[in-house]
């Protein structure tokens, strides 16, 4: 009997030194990310939550909600339909068209490597902290799936397919919007693409074409394009800073962008900078969709530069309107973005509906 | 026997619970360092980033709208000339408030010499660093600058007398890199420079200010006209010798230094 106490003493002794994560709850089938070792060797790993960990039947879960527009308020409209595969998950349309009928005031944002955004900042201006909060909004924005949160829960729990499969990936058929985000930000952040012509360059699989060659110089050169220090360099395969700057679009602005979440002036005008993968598919361009070309894109920071008070520092030869890249440097440095298209993530299976 | 094989089990089981705290041996410290920032006197604090407010000494008034840089190997040597050395890293962001940091190093209290290096010497800038790589889009350099990584980059907007329009700068400093017409690198020079803090008696909580005066990147011993060293700067080897000469005269100095 002492024996016996003195076992569980030192039983529970031992136990108190850990703390108690598991706790009896269900945990689904745990999923590694498959990141690419290019970004392994090169850049910080991605960002997971602790309280949404990936699973098998999570990331299922998410890619189904994604792509049904049960989530919306007439049952018409789903992530999808805005984020498409084929265009990079992004819209075609410059600005997305709501279930009403009624046209957004931004371009959509393609979707890809997500779980590398580690300011953890969402959408053009920033509004959201995190992915999972950035899923929260389309449902209940009044110009875009224009529902309630009650009210898509409601269907998704009336449903005769979804209560299992949110027990299947957090063990409850008692369905809430957390977990409707957590599902889907799950199934995002396996959108990874990573396999361009550039990134088979980057392994050493192909050689780049002299065009594309020279327009990665242009690129990198401080005296022509310069367009690395907001759009990132060959050892960081995201393409972007994910960060916030005006680059010269407008006088004045429409759109504050930024500065409508900050609040603070300086921030006038500055969008996101989105990454440069993937530019094949996601055209428009720009966080209001104006170009409708990567010509017009180049000519822009060509040519087209426009002073305005907060114009980002990095932007060169305002007064003249741009760097005047000369028409070869142009065509050369489209190449190289061109470069950076994946088409095997548009056409991923798994990315698929 | 056995219960006292297993009491001590139990006991050890206990005890292995709590860290040792009691431990009258002397407990090597860690030093906090707080990055402060200045022109010519006046603080510079977040609400003076994006006002052109400035006056450098060449006479152009200018603005700050982003001003990081590289900190590395802060190095303490004692009086018998042990240096400790930590060999670590870190991002200064004067507009976003990333001000502080603590060498992970812990060493015995006294009195050291305390000096850090500006940048990255050879030695660091040639390895990757995957939160440098990570940072701000790519702290690191492209190799057709060079290589290697971001020292500064300071930036804003400037005015002067010639240029009544308000006209983009871009102070990055780099390892300075020499290029033929081709742009073949010819030459790379290690920029970086160490900065002397003087000495500093360490306690058991000490925080050391390091004052970094803007002014002086503009001032001496090179009059920086910045209406000609505006932008461009990186591939321009010899400005980067430059911006290290003022870098390294001046700019930096010991400020407050609390236990």
């Amino acid at each position: 009997m002492k024996y016996g106490i003195a076992f569980c003493v030192l039983f529970f002794t031992l136990i108190s030194c850990n703390k108690d994560d598991g706790g009896g709850k269900y945990t689904a089938t745990p999923l590694n990310l498959k990141i690419p070792a290019f970004f392994e060797e090169n850049i910080l790993p991605p960002i997971i939550p602790e309280d949404n960990p990936m699973s098998v039947e999570g990331v299922a879960l998410g890619k189904k909600l994604f792509f049904d527009p049960i989530l919306s308020a007439n049952n018409t409209q789903s992530c999808a339909d805005c984020h498409t595969p084929q265009t990079g998950f992004s819209d075609s349309r410059q600005f997305s068209i709501g279930i009403d009928g009624t046209a957004g005031t931004r371009n959509s944002m393609p979707l890809h490597n997500v779980a590398w955004n580690y300011d953890g900042k969402f959408f053009w201006d920033g509004r959201a902290g995190s992915l999972e909060n950035q899923i929260f909004e389309p449902v209940t924005n009044p110009i875009e799936m224009a529902n309630t949160w009650p009210n898509a829960v409601a269907s998704l729990q009336n449903s005769t397919e979804y209560p299992t499969l949110f027990e299947d990936a957090f063990g409850t058929t008692t369905i809430d919007s957390t977990m409707v985000s957590k599902a889907i930000a799950q199934f995002m952040r396996t959108l990874i693409t990573a396999n361009s012509r550039f990134d088979k360059f980057q392994r050493g699989e192909i050689e780049l074409t002299p065009s594309e060659a020279n327009g990665l110089n242009v690129f990198l050169d401080e005296s022509r394009g310069d367009c690395f220090h907001c759009h990132g360099n060959p050892l960081n395969p995201l393409w972007t800073d994910n960060i916030f700057h005006n680059n010269g679009l407008d006088q004045f602005f429409v759109d504050k962008g930024l500065s409508n979440v900050t609040g603070d002036p300086r921030d006038d005008g500055k969008f996101k900078t989105p990454s440069l993968r993937n530019l094949a598919f996601t055209a428009p361009y720009m966080h209001d969709g104006r170009f409708e070309t990567l010509d017009d894109v180049i000519n822009h920071y060509s040519e087209g530069l426009v002073y305005s008070e907060t114009i980002d520092p990095l932007m060169k030869a305002v007064g003249d309107g741009g760097v005047q890249l000369s028409e070869e440097d142009k065509a050369d440095l489209k190449a190289f973005l061109l470069s950076l298209s994946d088409p095997s993530f548009i056409n991923n299976p798994d990315f698929q509906n | 026997m056995k219960k006292i094989a297993l009491s001590l089990f139990v006991a050890l089981a206990i005890v292995s619970c709590k860290k040792s705290d009691d431990d009258a041996t002397p407990q090597n410290v860690t030093v906090d360092f707080n990055f402060t920032h200045n022109w010519d006197g006046d603080a510079i604090e977040n609400a003076d980033f994006d006002v052109i407010q400035y006056t450098n000494a060449h006479g152009e008034t200018l603005s700050l709208s982003k001003l990081v840089y590289l900190i590395s190997d802060v190095t303490f040597t004692n009086a018998n000339g042990e240096v400790f050395d930590a060999g670590d890293y870190t991002l200064i962001d004067v507009k976003e408030g990333e001000l502080t940091f603590t060498p992970e190093i812990e060493i015995p209290e006294g009195t050291y010499t305390v000096s850090f290096t500006f940048g990255f010497d050879d030695e660091d800038n040639n390895m990757n660093h995957q939160d440098l790589n990570s940072a701000d889009g790519g702290w690191n350099v492209p190799l057709i600058l060079g290589g290697g990584y971001h020292y500064m980059r300071m930036e804003g907007k400037y005015l002067s007398a010639a240029s009544p329009n308000e006209v983009n700068y871009q102070y990055h400093t780099i390892r300075a890199v020499d290029r033929d017409a081709q742009g073949t690198i010819i030459t790379l020079t290690d920029t970086s420079f160490v900065v002397n803090l003087g000495q500093v008696t360490i306690g058991s909580t000490t925080n050391i200010e390091v004052k970094m005066n803007v002014a002086e990147w503009f001032k001496n011993p090179n009059t920086w006209d910045l209406t000609q060293l505006y932008q461009m700067l990186m591939p321009n080897y010899d400005a980067q010798i430059m911006m290290k000469g003022n870098g390294s005269n001046g700019v930096f100095s010991k400020g407050t230094v609390t236990q």
